[in-house]
């Protein structure tokens, strides 16, 4: 399967480039993330990880999903609203404990899923800013 | 009537601190759940206040058996955002640590999975193999745990007595083929003990997005050194072993044919050790803007480790780490249902779960 040709054709995606690390990044536009999830789920394509970002300035937050396909890596940036995005836990089986540890982190919630605690021991909180405890 | 069976985070069949907790009927698992966490230490977080040489050494603790595999990782995401491309004999060198540990690690599971098959001479032998192995480490890195080998742009240690270094690997493959590979690849007792237990289909492997041996063993193909070559093993020649049962044996298998594949290419590398520098001579180092991301595989699967820097910074702004256990432990509660309590303890370290990468 040629995911540069699908992709575009199957979600109307206009722009993509490739960066230095080889990644496929598609410009998103409205991409709807759980067609998205579908779609490379019943592509065969092998979900890797959800890169969280707190961007600076308090601008929010960037995801990055990442997929890979016979070891070519495909990447899609989402800027959550309001710190929450929908959940592809459902879909994608593989995006559990990344979505539950990003919510344990950085306080985002992927909506249409129930939480159990993944890193947080009874009494802590969601959201502790670790980078800034750390300095 | 169905009953709980916590294992964990303080048990005798674990390895390290997690937590297995067991819904079950008798003497069968119908369910289970899985807690992690208990150490998490918070590296992603605390790298975003170290500088490039400071994080080469915070990375190097995130694993204490593949510790050179996450510094490689690190380090050839921040080469792509420094410029700063390994000389050939660099990538080289880069492949035989990487071979060694693959070695030292599946060997040092191999002693785990023997001794949890109730074949406790087996394990002592492969802890002795390991030993070898670790003294071969220690020759090239003068270290047997966190080797410090890595930087950006190269290795910090040249090998320079290759020749040495082909007959320790000539020999301890001869060892590792005579005495363990058969008890693991040809023995009743590993075969009755692990045959049909613990079983992943492919289909629930590609579902759970599982890497490396755990892979490989339910019929996925994917290994990086392959798929997306790294260093220098596109120039060499290996084979890569997959099994389609899914069960435990299959990863017994999978990881056996890995060990005489790792010596062959440790072979190869050592042979065409081209010469030439061993690290890029340049003394400052300018990052670019921007975010790398780099893969390797490493002995339990894919680590993937995503670098974001701000040029003129000191610090990186983001490091995620993706290590292979944080995918291939949740499908133990796939491997589990059904399985009798007896054989949990075994069917959870055919994984070759390693917390530590977890508990970042």
């Amino acid at each position: 399967m040629n995911l540069v040709n699908e992709l575009p054709a199957h979600f109307g995606i206009t722009e993509f480039s490739e960066d230095a690390s080889g990644v496929t990044w598609f410009t998103n536009g409205n991409l709807d993330l759980r067609e998205l999830a579908k779609f490379m789920g019943q592509a065969g394509v092998r979900f890797v990880t959800i890169t969280a970002n707190e961007l600076p300035r308090g601008e929010g937050f960037c995801l990055e999903y990442i997929w890979d396909l016979d070891g070519r890596l495909f990447g899609f940036k989402f800027h959550p609203a309001d710190r929450t995005m929908p959940s592809i836990f459902d879909i994608c089986e593989a995006a559990d404990w990344i979505e539950r540890e990003i919510h344990e982190e950085y306080a985002l919630d992927f909506t249409g899923r129930e939480y159990e605690p993944l890193l947080l021991r009874a009494g802590d909180q969601p959201g502790v800013n670790l980078q800034e405890v750390a300095k | 009537m169905s009953y709980k069976l916590p294992m964990g985070p303080y048990h005798p069949g674990l390895e390290e601190p997690y937590k297995l907790e067991m819904i079950c009927e008798g003497e069968t698992v119908c369910d289970a759940k899985l807690h992690i966490g208990f150490n998490f230490r918070g590296i992603e977080h605390l790298a975003e206040t170290r500088n490039y040489i400071q994080v080469i050494a915070l990375m190097e603790r995130v694993c204490g058996i593949c510790s050179f595999i996450h510094t490689l990782t690190l380090c050839q995401a921040m080469e792509k955002l420094t410029g700063l491309e390994p000389p050939p004999r660099a990538q080289y060198i880069r492949v035989i640590m990487a071979e060694l540990e693959r070695l030292h690690s599946h060997v040092l599971w191999a002693g785990i999975a023997a001794k949890l098959m109730g074949f406790k001479t087996m394990f002592m032998a492969c802890f002795a193999y390991r030993e070898k192995i670790m003294d071969m480490l220690q020759a090239i890195s003068g270290n047997r745990v966190n080797y410090s080998m890595n930087r950006i742009g190269g290795v910090n240690r040249d090998i320079t007595d290759p020749d040495t270094l082909l007959s320790m690997v000539d020999r301890l493959e001869s060892e590792i083929a005579r005495e363990i590979v058969p008890v693991f690849t040809t023995s009743v007792t590993a075969r009755s003990r692990c045959a049909g237990i613990g079983v992943l289909t492919r289909e629930k492997a590609l579902s759970c997005g599982v890497v490396g041996p755990t892979a490989r063993a339910s019929g996925v193909t994917l290994d990086l050194r392959r798929a997306a070559p790294y260093a220098a093993y596109a120039e060499l020649d290996f084979d890569v072993p997959v099994e389609t049962a899914g069960d435990v044996r299959a990863r017994l298998l999978v990881r056996a044919y890995e060990i005489l594949q790792s010596c062959s290419i440790l072979r190869q590398a050592i042979a065409k050790l081209p010469p030439g520098e061993f690290a890029r001579s340049e003394t400052k180092i300018a990052f670019q803007t921007g975010t790398a991301i780099s893969r390797v595989e490493a002995p339990r699967g894919e680590v993937f480790y995503s670098v974001s820097w701000k040029e003129n910074s000191r610090t990186p702004s983001r490091v995620h780490v993706r290590t292979p256990t944080y995918v291939n432990m949740p499908a133990v509660r796939w491997m589990v249902q059904g399985a009798r309590v007896a054989d949990a303890p075994l069917i959870q370290a055919s994984i070759d779960p390693c917390y530590s990468c977890t508990d970042r």
